[in-house]
């Protein structure tokens, strides 16, 4: 328990780290340091993304799995690991 | 010679079956070539061949119907949740994710995602991949491709009868949105059922019109006020200009009272009143065009196009009907001054007529088949002119962008590309926009952009390529050169006239100086007869010697050409 806090802390930490939410398997957001209605936000949206990304990488190569997402735009970028379970998103702005 | 057979038969014989049998070849004329003849040609040793061996191909371009497509937004309402909890409780909401945070497999997930994504964030952080190398290099001017136009966009006229687009403008604040005026330019052909509304366009919407405009009758032309992007004013077939503004709405908010209006449809009018825009109730000022400057109405010139410049606000030109530029001074005291000058340029009416926005002594005008530029202080003649086109030229303007561009629309739906640094016998770059004849042309403030509206109540919106709306280097100093230049020659030229005419002048004075002082009888039949013949004599030997001399320059380029004769 503890550890995830930390864990979670140090990634806060980070250098441009605008926000960070972790998601279940059905979209519900579990944790979050941003507003509700981004997370809302956020949430839904990312979930589907993932889900076509992976079935893409797994349509190509069955053997295939996706490990990690990053999605690159003007302002910032949006980093998701997937697991079997739950997705971490990371919102973070480098050039900060 | 002539190659004769006869044929003959016997009238007795006529009417009989025929009998066609096989004969040998006889042969009738044998015409040997003859070898003097061919004294005259040299045998030609080397001929360039092209030859490709690539299998024959052709291109060809489908478009598909149009499809129309609406925007419109989705609302994400927040799901997933289980169903024994309600996503609106929020102690239901908050206990359901402290229970998930204790579960096992979340805090080893998150061990391990967390890790993954730290590693990528200092990643971030480490090298800017987006970062500027070559900031200071600046890149080369090569532009190999050939200048080219792409159409972007087509606004069509929703209504059921189509109408000519008579006047396009863009909006000054950045030219997302274009007004054209739609009205129907044959006199007395307006039915019952057309439209009366001219539309405001967006750029990136093609299919509807963004505001329609319903003015009392329909507008000849339209215009975006420079300093307020939110109105416009516009002319109307009746001789009224209305005012728009277009935050509040489609209906004009003023417009000129009849009575006090022209006479006649406000592209034609033979007195141009001064409108402020502030007090539409009557008109400021009066003024008669005339070229005798009488301030005659008889006499006076109908006037088509008008050009404002607004550094200058004191002159203004006006093109008229019968093909006369005529500059104008406001400010000045009687009728009879305000007209400064006039340019006797085209053979029928000046359609359009605009400065040069970096130079504003040149100007630009476009009447019958040839478009022209002047320079304000040569008013004998253009200083450049284009060569007779094939059909009408019914508009033209600058680009903002490049001093040395010009675009011209043609009444056979073909827009012209001139750039006079490059060509000034033919056009750049020509486009066909659409079949039917093209009124109008406005080119956007950046240069990119160039809208030409058709006779059908089509405006095709066209991208030039980069190569033509972006300003070379030296052009802006070059092109004042070429203009000084020309200025010059013309300057010249009407010297050289001026000088020849007086001579000419003072001659025929003397000749007849000359004969007051001479006897009848001595005369002239006898002397001019031997004078004409010698004349006659010298042009004729003179032509010899030319000839003569052209021919010995043939042969000897001929001898070279071919060295084993």
């Amino acid at each position: 328990m503890a550890e995830v806090e930390e864990t979670l802390k140090r990634i806060q930490g980070q250098k441009g780290v605008q926000g960070i939410i972790i998601v279940n398997s059905e979209g519900i957001p579990i944790k979050t340091t941003l507003d509700n209605s981004s997370t809302v936000q956020y949430a839904g949206l990312i979930h589907q993304l993932v889900m076509k990304a992976r079935s893409t990488v797994r349509d190509i190569d069955p053997q295939n799995d996706l490990t990690f997402l990053r999605v690159r735009s003007k302002k910032n970028e949006i980093m998701i690991a997937p697991d079997k379970d739950y997705f971490l998103i990371v919102i973070q702005n480098p050039s900060d | 010679m002539e190659i004769v057979y006869v044929y003959t038969k016997n009238r007795e014989e006529f009417g009989r079956q025929c009998l066609l049998s096989d004969r040998p070849v006889e042969l009738l004329v044998d015409i040997p070539p003859d070898q003097n003849a061919a004294s005259n040609f040299i045998q030609r040793r080397q001929r360039d061949q092209a030859v490709q061996t690539l299998r024959e191909q052709s291109e060809h371009q489908v478009n598909t119907e149009r499809v129309e497509y609406i925007s419109c937004g989705i609302n994400h309402v927040e799901g997933g949740w289980p169903k024994d909890i309600n996503p609106k409780d929020m102690e239901q909401t908050s206990r359901f994710r402290k229970m998930a945070e204790k579960d096992e497999s979340y805090m080893n997930s998150i061990l391990q995602l967390g890790s993954v994504t730290e590693h990528c964030c200092r990643q971030n952080n480490a090298v800017d991949i987006y970062q500027e190398y070559f900031e200071g290099w600046e890149e080369v001017e090569v532009s190999p491709e050939l200048p080219s136009a792409k159409t972007i966009n087509m606004f069509r006229d929703p209504n059921e009868i189509k109408r000519t687009v008579t006047g396009l403008s863009w909006h000054p604040d950045g030219g997302r949105k274009l007004a054209a005026a739609y009205s129907c330019l044959e006199f007395q052909k307006t039915s019952k059922d057309m439209s009366l509304n001219s539309y405001i366009w967006d750029v990136e919407n093609p299919n509807r019109p963004e505001l329609t405009l319903k003015p009392a009758s329909p507008l000849v032309s339209l215009d975006y006020n420079p300093k307020d992007p939110h109105t416009l004013v516009g002319g109307s077939y009746n001789g009224q200009i209305v005012y728009w503004d277009t935050r509040r709405g489609s209906q004009p908010v003023e417009f000129s009272s009849v009575e006090q209006s022209h006479r006649d449809p406000i592209l034609l009018c033979l007195q141009i009143l001064w409108w402020d825009i502030r007090r539409l109730s009557e008109p400021t000022e009066r003024l008669v065009l005339d070229p005798g400057r009488e301030g005659n109405l008889d006499r006076a010139l109908g006037a088509i196009s008008l050009e404002f410049e607004a550094t200058m606000p004191t002159k203004f030109m006006v093109g008229t009907e019968q093909g006369l530029v005529v500059s104008c001074n406001r400010k000045a005291k009687t009728p009879a001054e305000k007209i400064v000058c006039t340019y006797d340029g085209h053979h029928g009416p000046v359609y359009a007529l605009q400065r040069n926005p970096f130079f504003p002594k040149n100007f630009l005008t476009v009447g019958d088949w040839t478009a022209r530029i002047w320079s304000e202080d040569i008013k004998e003649s253009s200083i450049m002119c284009t060569k007779y086109q094939m059909s009408y030229l019914t508009d033209a303007c600058w680009s903002p962008v490049r001093p040395s561009v010009f675009f011209t629309v043609k009444m056979d739906g073909m827009l012209d590309v001139w750039d006079i640094l490059f060509n000034q016998s033919d056009p750049t770059l020509s486009v066909k926009v659409c079949d039917r004849a093209l009124y109008s042309l406005r080119v956007q403030d950046n240069g990119h952009l160039v809208a030409c509206g058709s006779q059908q109540g089509e405006t095709t919106l066209l991208e030039i390529c980069a190569g033509l709306s972006t300003l070379q280097k030296n052009e802006k100093s070059l092109l004042a050169a070429m203009f000084e230049r020309e200025t010059k020659r013309e300057k010249i030229l009407e010297a050289r006239q001026r000088e020849i005419r007086l001579k000419e002048r003072s001659r025929s004075e003397q000749s007849r100086e000359e004969e007051i002082g001479r006897d009848d009888g001595e005369d002239d039949p006898d002397q001019l007869i031997a004078r004409a013949e010698s004349d006659f004599c010298s042009l004729v030997e003179g032509g010899l010697h030319r000839r003569e001399r052209r021919e010995e320059d043939v042969l000897r380029v001929s001898h070279s050409y071919s060295p084993t004769s």
